[in-house]
């Protein structure tokens, strides 16, 4: 290769990372964060979809919100897309089976959030029957539509798992001009959101249309990192369509894709403690789930499957997996392969803020974004040594609070105070604890902090 | 030369007068009478302000008692003794305290109990808990990060190989720990109580097996081999009234996973006192 066509080459590239450069329509980032490393290892590997396993553990309560009451008891058979669990709260999801076979038990089991919730165990029989009542909803009006949307048991896909339909319905006195579409998945490793833009993304934008019109909103952004260009480029391809839909490249900073420092991101707009997006006229749907609600409304079927990314350095064949809701973690992992290291931590979410598992007996659940496996030498677990006050965890606070003094406080054991702090402004994004040279338990700390104050208003 | 003297002279001293006078004054007029009697039962008290009375601390309890607010053996660290003397100064009879003390319901110790996981994070034992019940096996039992033993302020709990243990004879059953325990695995009993299930698991006895080896399996042994009838079996959990038991120990013999323990030591404190 002579140095001509090697100068071509950067030139090529600058022009492509000049286009790139030209779709970054906002300026400004949120105030503090921390650069992780990306390690998106499994950015380009394709969806494998795992088979049906042998048996599935689907807990009654995969939301943020009133757990459901099963529907079904032992012995019952049940068959794909089947409402097995519902509950008549407003801030509720209902619950589908993922799989046809009988219902072996119903219990209270472990639940990967970190307690016992209901659970249905139902053991497959392979067949996959879909029931009689999955059929493409009908609606023709926007009640009907979020009432259908509510059917569908969707949850926000990215993390969290807020019931959408309850994210959609807007209060009257509420006026919504801006829809985001949350691309960013600014967390290590994961890369679930990824693979729906390149492989989804005309159901992403069929998603995009039919929010547009539910929600009537004359602008939608979808933010994606720059560590994306691919995503970015496929996606700017498709918003030509419409001159309402922008693609905004974001910044690689972490928590990025957290909700508020998204919208104040990509419009400017600072969402006032304990306030939400919708406050600000602003609604923020991750990637998946607007793509889900376009599926939906074209087959009918229920949230019964998601993409999980699954990776680690223990992990023999890291992949994006296809998963039934419900299936266990370890079936998931010998699904790739098993562990080629012994295994010392396993993550459910990611390294940010995954919640770390000691069994693999639970299961995916909806909002399951990514199962992370690590062997010992892979994992920092530094003995915590005092605080020295260099206020590093001050300055990565995208929320602007003060980990170490609430971090101090807790360990006093004084409520009083943390209210002072306001902890509950807290998103536990983990930037504190990220960048922390004395490797300090900010984040369950500010947790703990919760919890007391609770147990103090509780009082 | 003598004016820069005597005029500051003159005019500090008038003005020390004038203002002597209106303090004088102000504080005839403004009296606020105090009852002698508060400060003496103030004396009285442990001073420990602990509010296991009911009230914010001992000076507010001095002055509830004072006021006939709070009965005079309202206070439980004192005991007895505190309680004759308030009754003393407020020249009213009193019955017996009845004297507490504190019991951790578990018996799962780091060797008896198995682990769950690792727990690395923040040494409390709410913070744990609040994570798949906390690293041991068992979800009812003792996180043994010592929330409780920071709690007492008469440091009369210790953690040992991972579960907080009573020092009996240092009790003053105050009832700050019940309060700290995310658990809820701390209980007051009445310190003549002299055996206590040390367990609080309701699940069932193959499963407590499997956790712990000091668990309360539910056989019901020690119900059949009370004599008299103070045991009851509840949600595989044996519980011991202390209205009706004798001390008898017949229970404790018969325990095949010796939950049942002795607690002997509070007559150490009661010779104290």
């Amino acid at each position: 290769m002579d140095i001509s066509s090697l100068n071509r080459i950067s030139q090529d590239k600058k022009q492509n990372l000049d286009e790139v450069e030209n779709m970054i329509k906002a300026k400004k980032i949120f105030k503090g964060g921390a650069a992780v490393p990306h390690r998106k290892n499994t950015a380009e590997m394709e969806t494998v979809r795992m088979g049906v396993p042998e048996k599935v553990l689907i807990p009654m309560l995969q939301h943020i919100g009133a757990p459901c009451e099963p529907l079904v008891k032992k012995g019952d058979t049940v068959k794909v897309g089947q409402l097995i669990g519902s509950s008549d709260k407003y801030i509720s999801a209902p619950i589908h089976s993922s799989v046809s076979g009988t219902v072996v038990n119903v219990a209270p089991m472990l639940y990967p959030g970190g307690f016992h919730v209901t659970t249905v165990e139902i053991k497959t029989d392979g067949k996959q029957e879909v029931h009689e009542d999955v059929k493409p909803p009908v609606y023709s009006n926007k009640k009907e539509l979020i009432e259908a949307i509510r059917n569908s048991g969707l949850v926000g896909l990215g993390g969290a798992g807020f019931p959408t339909h309850v994210k959609l319905s807007i209060p009257p006195d509420k006026k919504i001009d801006t829809l985001i579409v949350n691309g960013a998945e600014c967390e290590p490793y994961i890369t679930s959101d990824y693979r729906e833009i390149m492989e989804n993304s005309w159901n992403i934008m069929g998603g995009i249309y039919t929010l547009m019109e539910l929600l009537e909103v004359n602008k939608v952004y979808i933010g994606i990192e720059d560590n994306k260009p691919a995503a970015i480029k496929e996606l700017t391809h498709l918003a030509k369509t419409s001159e309402k839909i922008d693609v905004i490249t974001l910044k690689s900073r972490y928590p990025q894709g957290a909700e508020k420092m998204l919208v104040y991101s990509i419009t400017g707009r600072k969402i006032p403690p304990g306030k939400l997006p919708l406050d600000v006229g602003v609604v923020v749907m991750n990637v998946n789930s607007v793509s889900f609600i376009a599926e939906y409304l074209k087959t009918g079927m229920p949230l019964i499957k998601r993409r999980v990314t699954v990776d680690g350095e223990a992990v023999k064949n890291p992949a994006n997996v296809e998963v039934l809701i419900g299936t266990r973690l370890e079936d998931v992992f010998n699904f790739c392969g098993g562990f080629d290291r012994v295994v010392h931590k396993v993550l459910m979410g990611g390294p940010m803020m995954g919640i770390a598992q000691y069994s693999l007996d639970t299961s995916v659940v909806k909002h399951t974004n990514a199962l992370l496996a690590f062997a010992r030498e892979d994992v920092d677990i530094d003995a915590e040594s005092v605080c020295i006050r260099c206020g590093r965890c001050v300055r990565a606070c995208p929320m602007n609070l003060m980990p170490l003094f609430i971090n101090h406080n807790v360990i006093k054991g004084n409520p009083q105070e943390l209210k002072r702090y306001n902890v509950n402004d807290c998103i536990e994004c983990g930037s504190c604890s990220y960048v922390c040279p004395a490797k300090r338990h900010l984040v369950q700390s500010i947790r703990l902090a919760k919890a007391q104050l609770r147990q103090a208003s509780g009082k | 030369m003598l004016d820069t003297i005597w005029i500051p002279v003159v005019v500090v001293g008038v003005m020390g007068l004038i203002f002597g006078l209106g303090l004088s004054y102000a504080s005839k007029k403004f009296e606020v009478a105090v009852d002698e009697r508060v400060s003496k039962v103030r004396e009285i008290l442990p001073g420990a302000n602990c509010a296991a009375c009911g009230q914010t601390g001992c000076d507010a309890f001095a002055e509830a008692v004072v006021a006939g607010n709070s009965p005079v053996n309202g206070c439980p660290v004192g005991g007895a003794d505190v309680a004759g003397k308030i009754a003393e100064i407020m020249g009213v009879e009193t019955s017996d305290v009845e004297e507490k003390v504190a019991r951790v319901l578990c018996g799962g110790t780091n060797d008896t109990c198995r682990k769950k996981f690792d727990y690395e994070g923040v040494q409390d034992c709410l913070a744990a808990a609040n994570l798949f019940g906390g690293p041991q096996a068992c979800n009812y039992g003792c996180v043994g990060l010592g929330n409780c033993a920071r709690a007492c302020p008469f440091d009369a709990i210790v953690i040992e190989n991972g579960l907080a243990r009573v020092i009996d004879s240092k009790c003053t059953g105050c009832g700050k720990c019940v309060a700290a325990c995310p658990k809820k695995i701390i209980e007051m009993v009445p310190a003549s109580l002299e055996y206590t299930v040390c367990c609080s698991s309701t699940d069932k006895g193959n499963i407590v097996r499997k956790n712990c080896d000091v668990g309360c399996i539910g056989c019901g042994r020690c119900v059949r081999a009370c004599p008299v009838g103070a045991i009851e079996l509840k949600d595989n959990l044996a519980k011991i009234n202390p209205e009706l038991c004798n001390n008898c120990g017949e229970c404790a013999k018969v325990c095949p996973t010796k939950t049942i323990q002795i607690f002997l030591c509070r007559k150490l404190n009661q010779a104290a006192v």
